[in-house]
């Protein structure tokens, strides 16, 4: 590296703590980043499952009072931005910065720190947009925030909306900044003989979303500095009295929305594609098809965004076109389902906890899917636009699918974090619980909708005749919460009474299992080198002459958990830095700033400045 | 600020990670600008009250100002082949000129901005106020950004600090450049020359 001696003034000494606040603050580990991410995302998820039982206990009766119609706003609003920007996303954020590098081989991503500068963004991001709460209401307009709804004057009042267009966009930094990294990460730290095609499917599926991410969050970007400076600055974006269209907010939320259904589902997707091969004990069905099909849907990806605006009249050339390629995006998933029947067909298959879980995804997301075929049918779409229906297809996608896939992900990996596998009697519990409380709750949405029900109201009449199957609904999302509070014990449990996990608790194939559980700071101690997709099946089993596995005599290749314990002096990690957490924490001082006096965001944006400035003129390590 | 790789010392794609994160960036910074342009685009035209471009633009008086930003491409350039060639008081030559032209393009623009608003065009006056200072609001910014990393990269070279072996450093910030520079010949030609 460099030759030049620098010298550093001491109020910018490095820091050093290994254990306590200070280390988990200024960490750059990717694998301390991924603990991070998923410990703040869970607390996300079990803060918009709380809004969910409130909107459920509203709902649970016709005529309810338990919320007035603002609340229910604000909290149908917060439960969606939630669960997709502070829960899915950054769980998905979780697994790709724990496994990534562990999955290719390196000892860290490529930027640690802009890896900690995202984790410490979409921190800041989550808190600022749900400070709104006590700040004169949280967001209210929805999820996809439609403009002018939520640009003008008098429709939506107060500065809920505002906290809307600054608190996505904060939260959009970090997620384009990850993509950026994971990017540069897959494509160059991969070890040596890893090629592309020898990837586990879980890192492919990450480099799509990456690049999905790469180019969705500048499109949403656009859309929100438009709505921001509509609501602070007085620009005409949305006003449709200056000519405004009411339809650009649309179509630019929606060619960022699609592809971020997929930026959703495809970590999970990926996920099920390392469990379902590992407990089959068979390579995954036609590797070559599932990855090409993940590319496939990365690309249409960006030619369908106008299923969502069918009803608004773009005529029937238009929905024509956007008709049929839905119908055709269905195509490669389909093929994803296909791979996944053939992995587990004629397998050897072990029903453990991830096993159970990413079946259920496969049969959650097939229903989820194919409503969703039936959105793409126009005048089947204009029926089920904005009723319940839409609401029981999204969820079976996004919890039947993208949850159970992360959760799949949690009982398969979280050994490898903690070092302890969870206990199987509790995980089987939470399964069952989950799967029978998320049918119960989302099943039925599908007839209510179907007979008219409308999504985002606050309440319904009597005479409506929908009371039954919402009280059924609101019983089920009890149930639901009911499996969490098992999955919490099991955590918890399996901390201190869970079995030793050891390097390989699962007879698994992919390089994160040559590893002891928890790693070491430096993840291998040599950097392997890959012969092979599955390189660790490889390793561990040849294949007698009728193609069935038989073990490899442990020896060489079996590594020494000995060897493991030693410092390795010649190995040098990147040191830990301050200034990615100083420049997160200008940003929402710069938001605070623009809604309620603008020095401050003056101040704010000095603060990320002099982070900025620290971080590039920073070493990445000491020598 | 991105990282230098310190544990390999080559990569699997063999570019370096950074020129590989700021290609992946610009690359999103596309979609930035596309999103904003497209939206001037379909705004053309439908104001419902002037001033209306026509009024306001001073076709010569913007030329100028472009022709002082693509000679700052050329500067860049200059700067990057000095340090390339170990030729440091070159170098800071070429990063400081280039600076100076960002600097007289961005003031230009600040200069454009208060006759705009001078003859009545403001953020909120109509749609083209609306989207037009967005719009080249934002690439302002992003020239703005880029003279702060050049005079970063002047300063460290002042301080001893860019030693030939970081001449990527420099590569990095002019690879930005370029970019803000080509962002501004689309602007310019879809914005200013192409008549509504
Ligand atoms: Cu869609």
């Amino acid at each position: 590296m460099a030759s030049v001696a620098v010298t550093r003034p001491s109020f910018f000494r490095r820091p050093r703590a290994t254990t306590g606040l200070a280390a988990w603050l200024t960490t750059v580990d990717h694998k301390r980043i991924g603990i991070l991410y998923g410990a703040t995302a869970f607390v996300f998820f079990l803060l918009g499952g709380i809004e969910a039982l409130l909107l459920r206990i509203q709902l649970a009766q016709p005529n309810g009072a338990f919320l007035d119609a603002d609340t229910y706003n604000q909290v149908f609003t917060m439960h969606g931005l939630t669960m997709i920007f502070l829960v899915v996303m950054p769980l998905s954020s979780a697994f790709f910065n724990y496994l990534i590098p562990l999955q290719i081989g390196a000892r860290d991503v490529a930027f640690p720190r802009l890896n900690a500068f995202s984790y410490w963004v979409f921190l800041v991001g989550g808190i600022f947009l749900y400070s709104s709460f006590f700040l004169g209401g949280a967001p209210n307009g929805g999820w996809f925030g439609y403009a002018p709804l939520s640009s003008g004057e008098g429709f939506l009042p107060g500065t809920g909306m505002t906290y809307y267009s600054i608190g996505l966009q904060i939260v959009g930094v970090a997620s384009l900044a990850s993509a950026v990294n994971f990017i540069v990460t897959i494509l160059n730290e991969r070890a040596p003989g890893m090629s592309l095609m020898r990837m586990p499917v879980f890192t492919w599926m990450t480099l799509v979303v990456s690049f999905l991410l790469l180019f969705a969050m500048p499109v949403i970007a656009i859309a929100l500095f438009e709505l921001g400076f509509d609501r602070l600055f007085g620009t005409l974006f949305f006003n449709p009295a200056a000519g405004g269209d009411a339809l650009l907010w649309q179509h630019l939320f929606w060619l960022f929305g699609h592809p971020e259904v997929y930026i959703l589902i495809l970590p999970a997707m990926g996920i099920v594609s390392e469990v379902l091969p590992t407990f089959s004990r068979k390579p995954l069905f036609g590797y070559a098809a599932v990855v090409f099909s993940g590319i496939a849907i990365g690309f249409m990806g960006w030619g369908v965004w106008a299923h969502h605006m069918f009803t608004t009249g773009l005529g029937p050339v238009a929905n024509t076109a956007f008709a049929l390629s839905t119908m055709f995006i269905a195509v490669p998933t389909g093929v994803k389902i296909f791979n996944w029947l053939g992995t587990m067909w004629g397998g050897s298959i072990r029903f453990t906890s991830p096993m159970l879980f990413a079946i259920g995804f496969v049969a959650m997301f097939i229903i989820g899917g194919l409503s969703g075929v039936t959105h793409a049918i126009v005048p089947s779409d204009f029926q089920q636009q904005d009723t319940y229906y839409v609401v029981a297809h999204f969820h079976y996608v996004l919890f039947g699918g993208a949850i159970f896939g992360l959760f799949s992900g949690a009982y398969y990996w979280l050994p490898k974090v903690t070092g302890r596998v969870l206990s199987e009697g509790l995980g089987k519990l939470h399964f069952w619980l989950m799967l029978i409380g998320f049918n119960l709750t989302f099943a039925p949405m599908h007839w209510l909708g179907l007979q008219g029900m409308p999504r985002r109201y606050y309440t319904y009449p009597e005479e409506a005749g929908w009371g039954f199957w919402n009280l059924i609904e609101t019983v089920g999302s009890f149930v639901i919460a009911a499996s969490i509070l098992v999955f919490m014990v099991n955590l918890v449990r399996s901390m201190s009474r869970g079995r030793e996990a050891g390097a390989d608790p699962w007879d698994a194939r992919t390089l994160e299992w040559s590893i002891p559980s928890p790693p070491p700071h430096y993840n291998f101690a040599e950097i392997p080198d890959v012969r092979h997709r599955d390189e660790l099946w490889h390793r561990k089993y040849a294949e007698d002459e009728r193609g069935r596995p038989v073990p490899v005599v442990a020896g060489a290749e079996h590594h020494d958990e000995a060897d493991d314990e030693e410092e390795h002096p010649d190995i040098h990690m990147p040191d830990p830095s301050y200034f990615p957490l100083l420049a997160a924490l200008g940003l929402p001082v710069i938001g605070y700033g623009l809604i309620y006096f603008w020095p401050v965001a003056v101040v704010g944006g000095l603060i990320t400045l002099a982070g900025l400035f620290g971080w590039s003129l920073e070493p990445v390590a000491e020598e | 600020m991105a990282g230098d790789a310190v544990q390999v010392p080559h990569t699997a794609t063999g570019l370096d990670n950074r020129k590989l994160g700021m290609w992946a960036f610009l690359g999103s910074e596309c979609l930035f600008f596309g999103s904003l342009i497209a939206t001037y685009l379909l705004y053309r035209g439908r104001s419902v009250q002037g001033p209306f471009p026509e009024d306001v633009y001073d076709i010569p008086y913007t030329s100028v100002s472009s022709f002082v930003l693509l000679m700052s491409s050329l500067t860049m350039v200059l700067a990057l082949n000095a340090i390339q060639r170990g030729d440091h008081r070159r170098l800071r030559a070429w990063l400081l000129a280039t600076a100076l032209l960002g600097i007289t393009f961005v003031g230009g623009q600040v200069f454009e901005f208060t006759v705009f608003v001078r003859e009545g065009l403001t953020l909120s006056r109509n749609l083209f106020g609306s989207s037009f200072f967005v719009l080249t609001g934002f690439h302002g910014a992003h020239v703005t950004v880029g003279i702060l990393m050049l005079l970063t990269l002047y300063g460290m070279s002042l301080a001893g600090r860019l030693p030939s072996e970081r001449a990527l450093r420099v590569e990095l910030v002019g690879l930005y450049w370029h970019f803000v520079d080509i962002v501004w010949i689309v602007i310019f030609t879809v914005v200013y020359l192409i008549p509504s």
